[in-house]
């Protein structure tokens, strides 16, 4: 069971707000999080503590296919984002790196800054324990969920491969 | 089937396929950059296979930060170049490097009808040659240099017609801002994007490449064009292996239709800060620019040089203004000296820079301060994309961008005299 405390933004924030291309030089997690989310909310790393939720509207993470952002989102400690819906390149790369992402629209519209959530991936059951309310997130494909249970893309590729 | 559908059916071995369907496909090229190469080298390794599946259909582009701009890029780039030299995979050292979605079709890498998934997410040009191209982040493309395929879900295919006859000054870069400022930046999310009409059929390839490589900012998986006389001069002395050419059938089934009249559109500006934020050039008034950018991915071909070089001829770039023209690739470059376009540029007083991504991404070559404005042919605007997040960037055509560029002020390139 994952919970935290909800950090929310609106629409379209795209992967140059996650993590400015300007840091791009390097690709440690640790050093990409110390500027997450930098160019939309400075206060964001100064927050953000272990287990933190993301929520936000429609399109998140549109723009560039660096699989920088979700690693940025995911070493600032950040347990998982739910937002009415995902920009496609970042849907995949966040399940292929382990970051948990799930759309639900009722619970970004019931949800506000601050409040906590308690989310449980098994069932994609998460629940505001602020007013009480709780929601069911859209299930993953079944391939997804394949995936997803193999440990991620690459865990995945080792066993279709033989080499593990 | 449309014609993505024919292209994912025919490289997942299936007769027939609907959208929603997920599948193996077979990759015909595998592309990453000196920003995302890094990440898959390193989740590549941790697959536990030696080789990539086929060197010839892997390829690596350092683009972004190169010529390298500061160490941890040269550091990245280093890498890259050791995997790539090791691997025997294609690779373009400075010198031969270009923008990646420029050179990779002039080189003849990307044919019709071919599958090709590169993390970077506008691999989605190659649409303009009638393949089936697409972005998506390094773990992918580790696991798809190891495997020699992709998982793929088959994305619903909107249609677009474009009618009408094209007015001067009106290119590529037009109809797709105009398409994106009405369906909004994820009007075609998960979607594949299909361009039809007459517009579409007068467009030489370097609009068709500026079309579809914003398909990604409408937040399309792939956008494609049907192969046709135009497609085959531009491979005919490029392509070194066999392609096989799809059409869509008469009878395809599409999510939507969308139909413009395109004959009366004026060029369009992409506002800050959401590419789909357009507005006709002549609704803005006194936009001040400080910088002006002609190049990248989108907008650095010959032909956009050329029209850049038409509206700079015999003018001069206003003493405010930086104005940074970046050639797509050594080959137009060279191109566009034969020209004298590039003597055109530095007569004017514009700077031309090495290929590089530099710039469009905020990388270098061209970064902005607190409170400046850019007008740029690159393609995308969000906040701190070129430098500052208190910057501003305005997307518009090459036309545009240099007209702007004479003039201190966003302006059509019609007003000028």
């Amino acid at each position: 069971m994952l919970k935290g405390k909800v950090f929310k933004y609106g629409e379209n924030v795209d992967t140059d707000a996650i993590i400015p291309a300007r840091y791009l030089n390097v690709s440690e997690p640790a050093e990409l999080a110390k500027h997450c989310m930098e160019d939309i909310d400075l206060d964001f790393v100064k927050k953000v503590a272990t287990g933190d939720i993301i929520v936000a509207t429609t399109n998140f993470g549109c723009g560039s296919s660096r699989e920088h952002a979700p690693i940025a989102i995911k070493a600032s400690g950040v347990s998982c984002v739910i937002a009415r819906s995902f920009a496609r390149i970042f849907f995949r790369n966040a399940i292929n790196i382990g970051l948990p992402v799930l759309e639900c629209a009722e619970a970004v519209d019931c949800t506000s800054a601050g409040d906590i959530l308690e989310v449980d991936l098994s069932n994609g059951k998460i629940k505001n324990l602020n007013n009480g309310k709780e929601f069911t997130a859209e299930p993953y494909p079944d391939f997804m969920g394949e995936l997803i249970s193999a440990g991620g893309l690459i865990a995945y590729t080792e066993k279709r491969l033989g080499k593990k | 089937m449309t014609l993505i559908e024919k292209i994912l059916a025919a490289h997942s071995g299936k007769k027939t396929l609907a959208p929603g369907q997920f599948v193996n496909v077979r990759v015909d090229m595998v592309l990453s950059n000196d920003i995302t190469a890094p990440i898959a080298i390193k989740e590549f390794k941790k697959i536990g296979v030696d080789k990539v599946f086929d060197p010839s259909k892997v390829v690596m582009v350092p683009d972004h930060f190169t010529p390298n701009k500061d160490i941890a890029a040269a550091e990245q780039a280093k890498m890259v170049r050791e995997f790539a030299l090791e691997q025997k995979i294609n690779y373009f050292e400075i010198g031969k490097m270009g923008i990646e979605h420029v050179i990779l079709p002039e080189s003849g890498l990307v044919l019709p009808g071919e599958v090709v998934v590169g993390a970077d997410s506008h691999t989605c040009t190659y649409g303009a040659l009638g393949a089936f191209s697409t972005g998506m982040g390094s773990t992918d493309i580790a696991a798809a240099m190891a495997t020699g395929d992709v998982w793929m879900k088959v994305p619903p295919t909107i249609k677009f017609v474009y009618h009408g006859k094209l007015g001067k000054w009106i290119g590529g870069k037009d109809l797709i801002l105009y398409t994106i400022g009405d369906i909004g930046v994820d009007g075609a999310l998960y979607s594949a994007m299909e361009f039809h009409g007459r517009a579409i059929d007068e467009l030489d390839m370097d609009g068709r490449f500026t079309m579809a490589n914003m398909a990604i900012e409408a937040g399309g998986k792939a956008g494609i064009f049907k192969v046709d006389k135009k497609t085959l001069a531009y491979i005919k002395n490029k392509a070194k292996r066999e392609y096989t050419v799809y059409e869509p059938d008469a009878d395809a089934s599409y999510a939507n239709v969308i139909e413009y009249d395109v004959s009366k559109i004026e060029p369009q500006v992409a506002c800050p800060h959401l590419p789909s934020n357009t507005k006709p050039v002549n609704k803005l008034s006194d936009v001040r620019i400080d910088q002006a950018v002609i190049g990248s991915c989108t907008n650095g071909r010959l032909d956009d040089l050329r029209l850049a070089a038409l509206v700079l001829k015999g003018r001069h770039v206003n003493p405010q203004v930086r104005c940074i023209i970046i050639p797509g690739s050594q080959k137009i470059y060279m191109e566009a000296l034969k020209e004298g376009l590039i003597e055109t540029f530095i007569k004017a007083g514009a700077v031309v820079s090495t290929p590089t991504c530099g710039p469009c991404l905020g990388g270098h070559m061209g970064i902005l301060a607190a409170g400046e404005k850019c007008i740029s042919t690159t393609n995308r605007n969000f906040v701190g994309r070129m430098g500052s997040p208190k910057s501003e960037v305005y997307l518009a055509n090459p036309a545009v961008a240099a007209a702007s560029a004479i003039t201190g002020y966003i302006i059509s390139p019609e007003e000028i005299k």
